[in-house]
């Protein structure tokens, strides 16, 4: 049994079918990176994932448990799921350490006190203990990002999903988040949509690469960047690599 | 006493019509924005007539001072729901987004996420109300309710100094007036937090 099962996934906005039946599956301590043009379905894909979009058809499995969005277990299970956002969607009126902490204060009726040590710990880890008390507007991009990360990781998560989560930030900032992702690879699983090929390419086990709806080609970065079998693959990364200046 | 309950009572049903008109299903939704329109497409002075003088004719008698209460309180609660339905809509969706993926239900993604940040941007609209109704109270003196205005005319009619009183009672609504703005203004920046509502600190006089 896999930890992460995706069967055949459908998602259509009016007549626009954006997700055109998608499958993988993941393990524990896996890191997969999504890759793709813009609007190609990603992030509706993960989404879908955690049942904020309903899928039209097919299914999600976690842990051998179905994810169903109507069904009243979807709150306990999406508390096995951790999200982080392009936007950061961090809670404007809550400090830092307060945005970490409420998932298990008010979700796991965690002790206050408790809860917010476990906070506390979750932002040394980010490396933003001496923000704890900052709110949200107080922060930089980079910042903000990796107290998402903090929040996240509180909730003890299955796996985390990461929507683009470097895409709303200055360049010179992009690298503390990649940073702590980087230090999060193979403890925590991670489904990561980005354009960071630096990052696919060192820390991905594998790399998806999605077009209009479908899964094109997947396999191990080394494969797919030396050696895709498909030709919109090859053509896809040789691109991309032109744009951020690798080989 | 009489606007600070009404404001109270406002807010209460004020917070619950907000909430059912933007998170309601079609019914809720449709009764609350029934509500708000009627209140609100009608005159306070007609309202408190139906309370005080319409009702004890299906057999219901309130005394001026509960009809007034009750009338001010209905009254002010649809203009401060439309107050905080304009907030609840300024919140960008990701809010809601994040708390529902931590495993927030619905409503509990509302009180801790949505209404604290709602409640808060509203204080300024909120204070403009509190302020409208301070000086509606006088409103109630015609519904036998005996308030400022009220005892004034009183006054008035047995001395004959109309100027020298109104003129008193007007210095009166001021000052009432401008103590009430004080302590919004104190309770606006208790509240207040970095990135939510106007900016603090910015002014553009003098810059």
């Amino acid at each position: 049994m896999h930890m992460l099962e995706v069967k055949d996934v459908h998602k259509s906005y009016g007549k626009l079918e954006v997700l055109k039946g998608i499958s993988f599956t993941m393990d524990k301590g896996e890191t997969k990176v999504i890759i793709g043009t813009s609007g190609t379905g990603k992030s509706t894909l993960l989404r879908c994932i955690n049942q904020l979009d309903l899928p039209d058809k097919g299914e999600v499995w976690l842990e051998g448990e179905e994810i169903a969005g109507r069904s009243k277990s979807i709150n306990r299970m999406r508390q096995k799921i951790g999200f982080v956002f392009q936007e950061f969607n961090l809670f404007n009126h809550l400090t830092a350490l307060r945005n970490v902490s409420i998932g298990l204060e008010k979700v796991r009726g965690t002790e206050k006190e408790e809860a917010r040590k476990r906070a506390s710990e979750e932002l040394k880890r980010v490396g933003l203990e001496e923000q704890a008390k900052q709110y949200p507007a107080q922060l930089s991009g980079g910042q903000k990002q990796r107290v998402g990360i903090a929040r996240a990781l509180t909730m003890d998560p299955v796996i985390i999903l990461f929507d683009e989560p470097t895409s709303a930030l200055d360049p010179e900032l992009i690298g503390e988040v990649l940073e702590v992702m980087k230090g999060l690879a193979g403890k925590v699983s991670m489904l990561v949509v980005t354009h960071e090929m630096g990052f696919a390419r060192n820390v991905a086990d594998e790399i998806i690469f999605m077009e209009n709806g479908v899964v094109v080609e997947s396999g191990p970065p080394k494969q797919m960047f030396t050696n895709a079998k498909k030709e919109r693959t090859r053509e896809f990364l040789g691109k991309i690599a032109t744009l951020y200046g690798e080989e | 006493m009489l606007t600070i309950v009404s404001i109270v009572f406002g807010l209460l049903l004020g917070v619950t019509l907000a909430l059912g008109k933007v998170y309601g299903n079609k019914i809720i939704s449709g009764i609350c924005i029934g509500y708000i329109e009627i209140i609100r497409g009608t005159p306070l002075l007609v309202q408190l007539f139906i309370l005080y003088f319409g009702l004890p004719s299906v057999g219901v008698s309130l005394s001026p001072i509960n009809a007034a209460l009750l009338g001010l309180s209905l009254n002010s609660g649809a203009y401060q729901a439309e107050y905080l339905r304009g907030s609840i809509q300024s919140i960008e969706s990701g809010q809601m987004v994040a708390a529902r993926s931590l495993g927030m239900n619905k409503i509990q993604s509302i009180k801790n996420i949505i209404l604290p940040q709602a409640l808060r941007i509203s204080i300024p609209a909120w204070s403009n109300e509190l302020i409208y109704l301070l000086k509606y109270t006088s409103i109630a003196y015609i519904i036998q309710v005996e308030e400022l205005t009220a005892e004034g005319k009183f006054i008035a009619a047995t001395t004959f100094r109309y100027l020298e009183i109104f003129a008193m009672i007007a210095i009166i609504y001021l000052l009432l007036t401008i103590v009430f703005t004080e302590i919004i203004d104190k309770v606006d920046k208790k509240f207040s937090i970095p990135g939510i509502g106007a900016a603090k600190g910015i002014r553009l006089r003098n810059a």
